[in-house]
This record gives C-alpha cells, sequence and structure tokens, in this order.
C-alpha cells in the first residue's frame, strides 16, 4: 500500500470563493446541508439495523419470551405471532434478510406491536403519549443549560484564575459528577417532600385534562419545573467547563489581543471576538452532550415519575416489555438526530469556515 | 533542581492535581483492602441481613447505620467501591481502546475506507448511549454479573473519545515529523504507534478518566433502573433499594447520601487530575501564580485583560 496521498485540491479554491454571489451562498448552504441530512439517513438506518440484530444477537430468545407473555395476558392471533417474528426474529424459518426487509418495511408503517406493560395498547400509541412530554421538558432545559453555562464558562474563562474562575470551576466540576437521578432524589427531598413547594410526581394534575387551558397549563409547569432544574443543574456544568476551557485559551490569541489595540471596549472583544469563536466547539461537540443529558433526563423522568419517555422506559424494563423498549430506543434516537441536525445548521450559521470549505 | 531528573516519581505540582490523585487512591485501598477491615476489624459484612436493627441511624456498631433490611451501609458502601471501581476500570479500558483504535485509524486513513470509518464513528457518536445501553442490557438480563455490564458499558461509550483522538490525529497528520517518517519509509502501523500515538498521550489519559467515570455513572444508573445486576451490591443497586424502600421519605440519610456522594467524589477526582492533563497538553491553560510571571509564554505577557483595564 502507498503513503499518503497529498491533497490534489489546493489551488483553485480561493478565486471560486470570491466569485460568491447570492445565489452561490445559498448552492454552498444547499451543499453543506444535503450531505449532513444524507448523513443522518444513514445514522437512522443503523439505529433501526441495530435495534434489528441486538434481539438476534443476544443469548435468549425474546421473541418466545414475548409470545408466551401475551398469551398469559389473552388469545394471541396469528398476525400477531408474526409480527413479533419479524421484530424479534426467534425460532422461524424466513431467512434473516427477508425478516431484515419486512422489519423495515413495518417501521415505515409505524407498527411496533402491542406493548406487553400496557396490553393491548400499540406501543405507538403508548409512545405517542410520552413523546411531547419528554421533548418539552428536555427542549426546554437543553437550551436553558446551554445559554446559561456558555454564558457562565465564557465569564470565568475570560479571566483564568480570576476569582470568579477558581469559585465556579472546581464547583461546576462536582456539580458535573452528581449522577443524575441522585440530584433528583435529592431535589424530590428537599424541595418536594420537605419543604412542599412542588409536587412529589406525576406531569400535571391528573383531574385536568390536558389542553390549551390555563389551570392545565399551569398545574403542568409548576409539575415540570422540579424535573427541569435537576436537568439544568445537572447538565450546566458541562456546557459550563467546555466553555471555560475554550475561552480560556482564546484570550490569549493573537485576534483578541489586536481588537484590544485596537481600543474595542471589554465588551465587544469578549463577546464579538473571543466568546463567538470560543462557543464553536461547544456547538460543534453537541452530539457527545446531548447523548448524556438525554440519557441523565431519561433517569430523572423515572424518579418524578413524570408522564415522559423516561417513565415509559422504566414501565418497560419492570414488565420485561422487548416491543416498547424498542421503539422506545429508536424514537429516542431519532430525536436526538433531529437535535443534532438543528445544531449542525446553526453551526453553519455561525462559523463561515464551514460554508468556504464546502465550495 | 537534582531531583527535577527523578521525572517519573515526581509530585505533581499542581494542588488540584495532588488532590483528586489521594482521592483515587484512598478508593482503590479501600476497593482492595475495605472488605478486610469491615470484616475483621468492625465484624461486619455486606450481605448479612438484620445485622442490626432497621434503618439505625450511625453509631459505633454501625458507622452509617443500616438499611431498612438491617444490612450495614458502611459494609455495603465499601464492597459496593469495589464493584463500582472494577466496572469503570474495565469498562473504561475498553473504552478508551476502542476510541484509541477506531480514532487514530479513522483520522489517519485517507480515501475511501478512511471515510467509512469516520462515518462509523460519527453514526456511533449520534447514536445516545444510554437508551442503547439499557436496551442491550435488558436483553442480557444480568447474565455474567458486573462483568457483562462492564463489558457492555465499554462497547456503547467509545464514541466521544474516538472523535476527540480523531481530531488531534488529523492535526498530526501532516506535521513535518510523521511526513519525515513516512518518507523514509516507515510502516503505517509504526507511524502510528511511534510517532502519533505518543503524542495522544494527553489525550488518552484525559479520555480514560473520563470513561472511568461515564462507566460508574452508567453502571449506577442501570442498576438504579433495574437493568443490571440487582444481586451485586453496588453503589447504583445501593441507590435502588433507596429509591424502593422510600428511604428517602423514612428521612434516612445515611443510606441515600453515601452512595450519590460517592459517585460524585470519583467523578470530582477525575476532574481535578484532568485540570493537570490539560494544562501539559496545552501551556495557555496554566494560570500565572504570582510569583512566576515570568514564566508565562510571551504571547499574553502585559496584555492579559487585567493589565488592558
Amino acid at each position: 500500500m502507498g503513503g499518503v496521498t497529498l491533497s490534489p485540491a489546493v489551488s483553485k479554491a480561493p478565486a471560486a470563493v470570491r466569485r460568491t454571489s447570492r445565489s452561490a451562498v445559498r448552492r454552498i448552504w444547499g451543499s453543506v446541508l444535503l450531505k449532513r441530512i444524507a448523513f443522518y439517513l444513514v445514522a437512522a438506518w443503523a439505529a433501526a439495523t441495530l435495534n434489528f440484530l441486538l434481539p438476534r444477537l443476544m443469548p435468549g430468545d425474546p421473541a418466545s419470551a414475548i409470545l408466551l407473555k401475551m398469551s398469559e395476558l389473552g388469545p394471541v392471533t396469528p398476525d400477531r405471532v408474526q409480527l413479533v417474528h419479524r421484530l424479534f426474529g426467534g425460532a422461524h424459518s424466513e431467512p434473516l434478510w427477508r425478516q431484515y426487509f419486512s422489519y423495515l418495511g413495518g417501521l415505515f408503517h409505524g407498527d411496533f406491536g402491542l406493548s406487553l406493560a400496557f396490553y393491548p395498547t400499540p406501543v405507538s400509541t403508548v409512545v405517542r403519549s410520552g413523546f411531547l412530554w419528554s421533548v418539552l421538558l428536555l427542549g426546554v432545559s437543553t437550551v436553558i443549560a446551554f445559554v446559561l453555562g456558555t454564558v457562565l464558562g465564557a465569564l470565568a474563562g475570560r479571566r483564568p484564575g480570576g476569582w470568579l474562575d477558581t469559585v465556579i470551576s472546581p464547583l461546576s466540576i462536582f456539580v458535573h459528577s452528581l449522577p443524575y437521578f441522585w440530584a433528583a432524589l435529592i431535589l424530590v427531598y428537599v424541595f418536594a417532600f420537605r419543604l412542599d413547594w412542588f409536587p412529589l410526581s406525576g406531569g400535571a394534575r391528573p383531574d385536568l385534562a390536558p389542553g390549551f387551558d390555563p389551570r392545565f397549563i399551569s398545574s403542568a409547569v409548576t409539575h415540570a419545573l422540579l424535573p427541569a432544574a435537576t436537568i439544568v443543574l445537572t447538565s450546566i456544568s458541562g456546557w459550563l467547563i467546555h466553555m471555560r476551557n475554550m475561552m480560556a485559551s482564546v484570550v490569549n490569541e493573537d485576534y483578541v489581543l489586536l481588537a484590544r489595540a485596537k481600543g474595542l471596549s471589554e465588551t465587544r472583544v469578549t463577546t464579538a471576538y473571543a466568546a463567538r469563536n470560543a462557543v464553536l466547539p461547544s456547538v460543534s461537540s453537541f452530539a457527545v452532550s446531548i447523548g448524556l443529558v438525554v440519557g441523565g433526563s431519561l433517569l430523572t423522568e423515572m424518579v418524578f415519575n413524570y408522564p415522559g419517555l423516561g417513565s415509559l422506559l422504566n414501565q418497560a424494563i419492570l414488565n420485561l416489555d422487548y416491543p416498547l423498549m424498542q421503539a422506545l430506543f429508536l424514537v429516542i434516537s431519532m430525536t436526538v438526530l433531529v437535535a443534532n441536525f438543528v445544531m449542525d445548521c446553526l453551526y453553519v450559521l455561525l462559523d463561515p469556515r464551514t460554508r468556504e470549505a464546502a465550495s | 533542581m537534582t531531583r527535577r531528573h527523578h521525572v517519573r516519581f515526581r509530585v505533581p505540582a499542581n494542588r488540584k492535581v495532588r488532590v483528586g490523585l489521594a482521592v483515587f487512591l484512598l478508593l482503590v485501598l479501600v476497593a482492595a483492602f475495605g472488605q478486610l477491615f469491615v470484616g475483621h476489624v468492625l465484624g461486619q459484612s455486606a450481605n448479612r441481613l438484620h445485622a442490626g436493627g432497621n434503618l439505625e441511624s450511625p453509631s459505633g456498631r454501625h458507622w452509617l447505620g443500616t438499611t431498612s433490611f438491617g444490612q450495614d451501609v458502611f459494609a455495603q458502601l465499601v464492597a459496593g467501591t469495589r464493584t463500582s471501581l472494577l466496572v469503570g476500570l474495565i469498562g473504561g479500558a475498553i473504552a478508551t481502546a476502542l476510541a484509541v483504535l477506531l480514532g487514530v485509524l479513522s483520522g489517519y486513513t485517507t480515501g475511501r475506507s478512511g471515510a467509512a470509518l469516520t462515518a462509523f464513528v460519527n453514526i456511533f457518536l449520534v447514536i445516545p448511549g444510554l437508551p442503547l445501553l439499557i436496551l442491550v442490557a435488558s436483553y442480557t438480563r444480568g447474565r455474567g454479573g458486573w462483568l457483562t455490564v462492564a463489558v457492555i458499558i465499554g462497547l456503547t461509550s467509545w464514541a466521544g473519545g474516538a472523535r476527540a483522538k480523531r481530531a488531534q490525529t488529523l492535526s498530526l497528520r501532516n506535521r513535518d515529523f510523521v511526513e519525515a517518517a513516512n518518507y523514509s519509509g516507515e510502516s503505517r502501523t509504526r507511524i502510528l504507534l511511534l510517532e502519533v500515538i505518543p503524542h495522544l498521550a494527553p489525550v488518552i489519559a484525559s479520555t480514560f478518566l473520563f470513561s472511568v467515570v461515564g462507566s460508574i455513572a452508567a453502571e449506577a444508573g442501570l442498576d438504579f433502573i433495574g437493568a443490571g445486576h440487582a444481586s451485586t451490591v453496588s453503589w447504583g443497586t445501593m441507590l435502588y433499594w433507596v429509591q424502593s424502600q422510600g428511604a428517602l421519605q423514612s428521612g434516612a440519610w445515611w443510606w441515600f447520601l453515601p452512595p450519590g456522594l460517592c459517585i460524585a467524589l470519583v467523578g470530582t477526582a477525575a476532574g481535578l487530575i484532568n485540570f493537570g492533563v490539560d494544562e501539559l497538553a496545552d501551556p495557555r491553560l496554566r494560570t500565572r501564580k504570582p510569583g512566576s510571571a515570568a514564566g508565562r509564554s510571551r504571547r499574553s505577557g502585559g496584555v492579559t485583560p487585567e493589565g488592558a483595564r
């Protein structure tokens, strides 16, 4: 095998960049985003395939375990038997690739079979009931944590070794290490159990019907405050530490020195020069961080018995409800993929270099 | 100055790093010899039911009180330290090894296979780890005990580290010393092992640290929701029983505080050590001490934010 091939794409680039009219910018945008979309489609396919392979690779036979449980709960039609085999394999004569294609076909119709924990409700209905709760809780708390953490990190990293840095950095490392579910337990104990400021568990008062009713919404918000506080508290420090470290190395860059030499105001230098560049790695490492936050918020929901995907997952684990578990894994993965795609778009907006590189 | 030659045994200068290392050392000692101490000196064991009354508060006999089954909490905490650290080390080692292998290869390989490797790493990066871990763990259903759990954690949590290695390798790939080794006809394996990987040492160290912490937290999370190995005593299973026995409602702080604090302690120690690793890798992060301004890098001399004011 040969060595490293030298990159031939060195010449022509600058001229092409200079000719960027508005339509060209739009085209480049398009091509960057198209590439990302293609990547996320591949990732979605990989998650679906993983979901297909896992029950078939693992020791034991989930399919017959499910069928056994279903027959205890009620009569099982041949259709249902076939569906379980399509999703989980097991003692079945069809070759693997045929199973695979009928599995993928079934996904497009959103048919995941019946949930065992909530028998005989279809899995898709169960998942839909928790989806909005989780997305709202996680979405709002992630945005708050990201913004707060980045701002605090920028302030701390602006002067490494300053008083803010010496207080915030070690503290945030400690908070970052707290397990989500344990932090949730402590918050429940202090604020819901001891002080009785917030409800102990649930998503809203059970006697109110969900809808755009002010009483329902205010009840939902008071129920969400404590879980959201848990997620913000434990995830904020990840963003903070990251931003602090980037900021600490960026403030010594020459362009920051130049901005300062030009006599720009300290605020301007910090925000438009240092922080704007320091925030880029935070945005691009969103995928790593959001994975942790999602995992943590699932555990948090379980502690609060919040009616989202996390509590459903808990029910699925307790009842060995594989159909529900499989569907939850897929739905959670897809949601994370979409969140990442949004962050990718944001990154292209923030960093002009990505747009140039695409031409 | 003569001590400088014994680089290997030098006590780290940074106070944060020293504290972090001391905590780690203490936990390792507890994991190794703690059970001997608990068994022979205190006469307690982690699994014995009704060693004392139910939910006794801390006393000379039961240092951290008892659980609602009358088990000794301190004995459980010590036994849990061993399980949690073992899971952390094994899971962390597997995750780090995979991260180095896939990260360096995907960063160094060019062309189609390089792109394919990169795509593979990126796909695992965007698939959320804990749901995947829960899914796999629920299929194995505690078969093989904590070791299986550790292996699964290692196999599902390498992507973040691989990404960091890949980025570093990309920047190393075109450095002069790598090109020189390349033109002098050295094999690819030799270049990777002797030229690239040694330069990644700080990144590898910090990946390992956080993989260990991540594995401990993941194991605790799995045990907490009952998807782990329920009959092993670990910090996670302790918290599982805390939750299911309503220790919070009984106000049994001696039962629900210690396991969570231990997990946080490990994480904090790793974070503190990582300060040192970071500063080793990037001298710009070294904070200036009042007396040693001369040691500061040329670039920032006098134009620190304080200087500009």
